[in-house]
């Protein structure tokens, strides 16, 4: 056991209601308040969650328009149609492939740099709280609001340019189409890194001294045994971080709607969500929208999968 | 140890940055975006951006909104919340297993795969475009923080409740009177987490509101990025002033609370 400086959930004995303690359980358990206590949680769920998971489903498998609340209206079952159309459509498979650019470079980046960051905040003495509260500022302020500095930062004449003067790229970061989506992509990263590294410190602070006096006592310099003890030991963390980084990044939308003025230039920098938003809602055809929706779950899911194999090897 | 600590620096200085520049650029009569205009110079120093963004979209109507949209997500959350917290953590009850792994299937579903059924359903079929109700709906109850609040009543001993059991007290008694006071730190924590969630949602209420005076800051501060800005004056300086309305109150509050803030919800969420 590690000693933590507060007490924490993982320090705290484990008190869970014991099975079966007393009295046999009758058929609606010992407490059957309890049911009746999370109710409005359980209709919240069903309601807004699992209703509407349904519906997505069945919206795409039919011929679904808007209509005015209760008029009657034929809307017949047409297969994989719409998942036929949603494939053939090149702007929904050149957003599938923006996101896939998006997650190449967020997700590592993210990792390395949460990874690093926090290693340097677990040892350091000094400013510490200033530190941690700096790195979570990004991820607690509203992204409509932030985006409006980076367009000032990364404006063509904007300060970024001016600094870098004749190294400037032309055309400039958000307006051209190789270094749209990765400017995005930065960005998110800037966004929501005080999240991860928060993740890592967490799990930085589970590790035991004694790997590391182990390794020093083997003769392994610093970055031997950041490689040998620290990246191992963390690495349920890491697969935290790198699943919930490719699920933020898949549903990527409000910066490529107000960084790249909805996507562009020419869709290089549109995502799938933003897509489904303007087929969807804007053109009105919440069938395409429904099908885009789900072939983008099932691809996170896929990608979920293959990153646990990779990255969570041990569990 | 110095290049750890320049390394911080370095990282400090890239996140704090841009909070900095948004500052100083809300309060230039004239964009600057050469490396002097990072320095505040008194003769370039002006209120106009927050009046103009004010004129434009009426800061005061819209920061009501959000507040009414947080409000209302805070109030379900607790309410909602602390009850379903309470009994998947305390009470032993017929479906208890299925309701915890509802749970934890939310958080791992994205909201945008619910973003076009939710839209035709709320929209569409329940007349609920332009309301309040149709903006809190789909965040009511927030699923995160009922784990942080299931975690912090784990922890309580279970002779307390045993004791006031014996003692003839009801659930609710038991709820109210022994456990609330015990996890008012967990309270807290999931008030700030709830926070900024729909304080910094831009989607869904996008989505359904199109009626100016209902719009939340962020979708109309949006609106006014994608549209009008380009017909201002100082369009970034407007841009940037309603910016650091927007992201003020959330700053705020995470400076006052961060150590609830970092040390609470996140380990828990990790150790879930």
């Amino acid at each position: 056991m590690t000693v933590t400086d507060r007490p924490t959930i993982r320090d705290a004995p484990d008190h869970r209601v014991p099975a079966r303690r007393g009295r046999p359980g009758r058929v609606n358990g010992r407490q059957p308040i309890g049911a009746l206590l999370v109710t409005p949680y359980l209709v919240f769920l069903l309601v807004v969650f699992a209703y509407p998971l349904c519906y997505a489903v069945y919206i795409s498998f039919h011929d679904y328009f808007f209509a005015a609340p209760g008029a009657v209206v034929d809307r017949p079952f047409v297969g994989l149609q719409n998942y036929r159309t949603v494939l053939a459509d090149p702007a929904v498979r050149r957003s599938f492939v923006n996101v896939g650019i998006f997650l190449v470079i967020n997700v590592p980046l993210t990792a390395v740099l949460s990874l690093t960051l926090a290693g340097a905040l677990n040892k350091a003495v000094r400013w510490r709280t200033f530190f941690r509260v700096s790195y979570y500022v990004p991820y607690v302020t509203a992204s409509v609001a932030v985006v409006g500095v980076w367009l000032f930062l990364f404006n063509s004449d904007g300060l970024v340019n001016s600094i870098l003067g004749p190294l400037a790229p032309d055309p400039s970061w958000l307006v051209s189409s190789a270094l749209a989506m990765p400017t995005v992509a930065v960005y998110v990263t800037w966004k929501q890194l005080g999240f991860f590294i928060l993740l890592y410190l967490a799990a930085l602070q589970n590790l035991s001294k004694d790997l590391y006096e182990a390794a020093a006592m083997d003769g392994a310099g610093r970055f031997a045994s950041f490689w040998n003890v620290t990246v191992p030991g963390v690495r349920p963390a890491t697969t935290l971080v790198v699943l919930l980084a490719t699920v933020t990044g898949a549903n990527l939308f409000t910066e490529p709607y107000l960084l790249t003025g909805g996507g562009g230039p020419d869709g290089a920098s549109a995502s799938p969500v933003l897509i489904m938003y303007q087929r969807g809602i804007e053109q009105g055809s919440p069938d395409i929208g429904a099908a885009i929706g789900i072939l983008l779950v099932i691809g996170v899911l896929l990608l979920a999968l293959v990153e646990r194999r990779l990255v969570g090897r041990d569990d | 140890m110095k290049l750890r600590f320049v390394t911080l620096l370095l990282g400090a200085f890239v996140f704090l940055f841009p909070f900095y520049y948004m500052l100083i650029g809300s309060l230039q009569a004239e964009p600057d975006p050469s490396v002097g205009g990072a320095f505040p110079r008194p003769d370039n120093l002006t209120g106009r951006n927050y009046a103009e963004i004010d004129a434009a979209i009426n800061l005061g109507r819209t920061l009501i909104n959000s507040g009414v949209f947080t409000g209302g997500v805070l109030l379900g959350t607790l309410v909602g919340g602390v009850l379903a917290g309470y009994a998947l953590a305390r009470l032993r009850f017929r479906g208890r297993g299925a309701v915890f792994n509802l749970m934890l299937l939310v958080q791992v579903v994205p909201f945008q795969l619910l973003t076009i059924p939710l839209y035709v359903l709320i929209v569409r079929n329940y007349g609920l475009a332009d309301s309040y109700l149709g903006m809190i709906l789909p965040f009511a109850i927030n699923s995160t923080a009922v784990f942080v609040f299931r975690q912090y009543f784990l922890l309580l001993p279970a002779e307390l409740f045993d004791a006031a059991r014996v003692d003839g007290a009801s659930e609710l008694r038991i709820l109210w009177s022994v456990a609330i006071p015990l996890v008012k730190p967990a309270l807290l924590t999931g008030v700030l987490l709830t926070f900024i969630g729909p304080w910094n949602e831009f989607l869904w209420p996008f989505l359904i509101t199109k009626q100016q005076d209902l719009q939340p800051l962020a979708v109309a501060l949006s609106n006014y990025l994608t549209t009008v800005s380009a017909r201002a004056a100082n369009p970034f300086g407007a841009v940037l002033a309603g910016a650091c309305v927007l992201a003020a109150p959330a700053v705020g509050l995470f400076i006052i609370f961060q150590r609830q803030f970092i040390s609470q919800s996140i380990e828990s969420g990790v150790k879930g």
